[in-house]
């Protein structure tokens, strides 16, 4: 009996050691990666709970205390959102100059990313290239010569000039993004279509667009995000009927000061529809970062 | 009747495929074989009418149809990658062609279930192609090739990336099922073992340019010149050169090894090729006409040195070294011999091939 407890671990531990020494580090590595992760979350995280939680406050308690839950909860900044019309009209103008934008650039962006991807022409490379460059230059630059433009056509002020200038940067996007998800296609399925009897416009409408739905999701979300944040020449190209909510935002400095809850509601409201957008396409919108080149 | 005549293709200022001219007759197989950018796809595609060709026309039953597009040319085709509309399912990927076509609902339901139960895909009707396995997905899209019904059907290597036995399966079924049809049917394949048992016509392929088209036995059998019979052997087909001295071949080369003097080889000259010229000449002989046991008595011999011995089962590929010249024969069985061994192999000469210098064969009938 006493022989067989003496050799039983020692033949068995040869074997178990790595084992055991394996599994160590692994749980050591994971809990490291878990206290990192939640840091940072933590991190990133901190600004928007404050958003929140001071939108949440009335604006005594914003300016006196320092405190991480309200003492006195209030609504009473999104009711003032809700009810005064210079305040919610600025949602309303945004989502639909961003909506247009979206829409636009994609019925813009989808033949274009198709010709870019299946035919070869006299320096299409070149051309695509240029018109990611777009990309590269501040809003700033182009917000004077459009104020020209757009008053000259007498457009300032409208849903239209807003969408129509955003198209600056996000009609290249959706053209990357589109022409990496149409490129993952074989060419061999137009054809097949083709073979089939379908007409090009048919083709596109009925067997290809469904066929990159998911590509036309993730340019829709990066199409609508930066439209939405962008403030510049939002700002630059309205005054009232279509002013944009992040202009809106700039209005709650008055002679009593800053309307610190109301802000902060204002802000909460912003990020939502962001938050929203990003639920949708959350499976998709790795492959969209790679502008669909995965 | 598909009719090219002198139909090229240039493209980027490289010849794609030479002036060809062939007919094809309705209710035909025919193979296109031909090694990888031998020009197989795109002569489908002249053929389809998914490229223009850069001269010649294509007729289509005496109607000149070479700019007419693909939409209006009443063809079907299969490729080697399976190609499927994702987003839709099964059956609405069979459905397509009739869809198109404007037919009632009720024709389409019975034709797409008739070619379904064919192919084998009913229970997959429902669900979307890259749901499905390689072999069923490659079945969708035969199943919508099958269910148009085009007078002019094109495989591009359909089979190539389904695995061995669903490749034997198909490869059996898919003449029958196009046969019925009284369609022209054009099959591309690499393989030569396919082409034979496919039958019909072959067409053999090589740079963009047919070197021979006919029934596929006697392409085979008696192959036009060099490049065909190349095209035409896998293992690729043995050849040495020589001179016909009177009844006799004369090989001058170096023995097994590449070592030593010289050495001057005879064979005597087989019977259907005595009616040749004297004078240098390209000898060819298929691996399975080389064999360690006497085909029959007085079977001229050589000295050859082993390299490989490749074991396929039910035979063996046996690598050797004839001079300086890479042969490979066909041993039934399982064949294992030692490299660098020194055998004596036999030649079934009844069935030497003789191709002159321009690579024109000069076997009357080789048999």
């Amino acid at each position: 009996m006493s022989t067989d407890t003496a050799t039983t671990p020692a033949v068995a531990k040869p074997a178990d050691t790595p084992h055991v020494s394996l599994a160590h580090t692994d749980e050591k590595r994971n809990w490291s990666s878990i206290i990192i992760l939640t840091v940072y979350i933590i991190f990133l995280m901190v600004p928007i709970y404050w958003l929140i939680v001071t939108s949440l406050k009335d604006n005594l308690e914003i300016m006196t205390n320092f405190s991480i839950v309200p003492n006195e909860w209030t609504l009473k900044n999104y009711r003032n959102i809700f009810t005064d019309e210079s305040w919610y009209s600025g949602y309303i103008n945004s989502a639909l100059y961003v909506v247009m934008n979206t829409v636009i650039s994609i019925v813009l962006a989808l033949p274009a990313a198709y010709a870019f991807s299946r035919y070869r022409f006299l320096g299409d490379k070149h051309a695509f290239f240029w018109f990611f460059t777009n990309r590269m230059s501040p809003p700033a630059v182009f917000a004077l010569p459009f104020f020209q433009l757009y008053s000259a056509f007498g457009l300032i002020d409208t849903h239209i000039a807003v969408a129509l200038a955003h198209c600056l940067f996000n009609l290249p996007l959706a053209i990357w993004i589109l022409e990496g998800f149409i490129s993952g296609v074989p060419k061999e399925i137009d054809e097949t279509a083709y073979i089939d009897g379908y007409s090009f416009p048919k083709f596109f409408v009925k067997i290809f667009v469904p066929m990159i739905a998911s590509g036309i999701g993730v340019t829709a979300f990066f199409c609508f995000m930066f439209s939405w944040v962008e403030l510049l020449l939002a700002r630059t190209l309205t005054t009232t009927a279509a002013k944009p909510i992040v202009a809106t935002m700039t209005r709650t400095v008055s002679s009593t000061g800053v309307d610190w809850g109301l802000l902060a509601a204002a802000g909460t409201l912003t990020i939502i529809p962001g938050a929203l957008v990003i639920w949708f396409v959350r499976n998709y919108i790795a492959k969209g970062f790679a502008l669909g080149r995965v | 009747m598909l009719e090219l005549v002198n139909v090229s293709k240039v493209q980027g200022g490289q010849v794609h495929i030479h002036p060809t001219t062939l007919t094809l007759e309705r209710g035909s197989l025919n193979v296109l074989l031909g090694p990888t950018l031998s020009g197989k796809t795109t002569l489908l595609r002249l053929m389809a009418g998914l490229e223009k060709p850069t001269e010649g026309r294509v007729r289509f039953d005496g109607k000149d149809v070479t700019g007419v597009p693909v939409q209006q040319r009443n063809v079907a085709m299969v490729y080697q990658q399976f190609i499927n509309y994702p987003a839709m399912t099964v059956y609405e990927n069979i459905a397509s062609p009739l869809r198109v076509a404007g037919e009632g609902s009720e024709m389409i339901d019975r034709e797409v279930k008739k070619v379904a139960e064919l192919m084998r895909l009913t229970p997959y009707l429902s669900r979307t192609p890259l749901s499905l396995s390689g072999g069923q997905q490659q079945r969708t899209a035969l199943a919508r090739a099958i269910v148009k019904k085009a007078s002019l059907v094109l495989l591009d290597e359909p089979l190539a990336n389904l695995d061995y036995k669903l490749r034997e399966e198909l490869r059996e079924e898919l003449p029958k099922i196009f046969a019925a049809s009284g369609s022209i049917f054009v099959y591309a394949t690499t393989e030569p073992s396919e082409a034979l048992l496919l039958g019909g016509n072959t067409a053999t392929l090589n740079q963009g340019r047919i070197s021979q088209f006919g029934k596929t036995i006697t392409v085979y059998r008696n192959p036009r010149d060099l490049i065909t019979a190349r095209t035409f052997s896998d293992p690729p087909i043995n050849t040495h050169t020589a001179v016909k001295d009177g009844k006799t071949f004369v090989l001058a080369e170096k023995e097994a090894g590449g070592k030593g003097k010289p050495h001057k080889i005879t064979i005597p000259v087989p019977q259907h090729l005595a009616a040749i010229a004297d004078g240098p000449v390209t000898l060819g002989l298929q691996p399975h006409h080389l064999s360690l046991e006497e085909p029959f008595e007085k079977a001229p011999t050589l000295k050859v040195r082993t390299q490989v011995s490749e074991i396929a089962g039910s035979e063996s590929f046996i690598h050797v070294l004839f001079g300086d010249k890479r042969w490979v024969m066909l041993a039934h069985g399982v064949c294992n011999l030692d490299p660098e061994l020194d055998i004596d192999i036999h030649l079934d000469t009844r069935h030497l091939m003789a191709f002159g210098a321009d690579g024109a064969s000069l076997s009357g009938n080789a048999g």
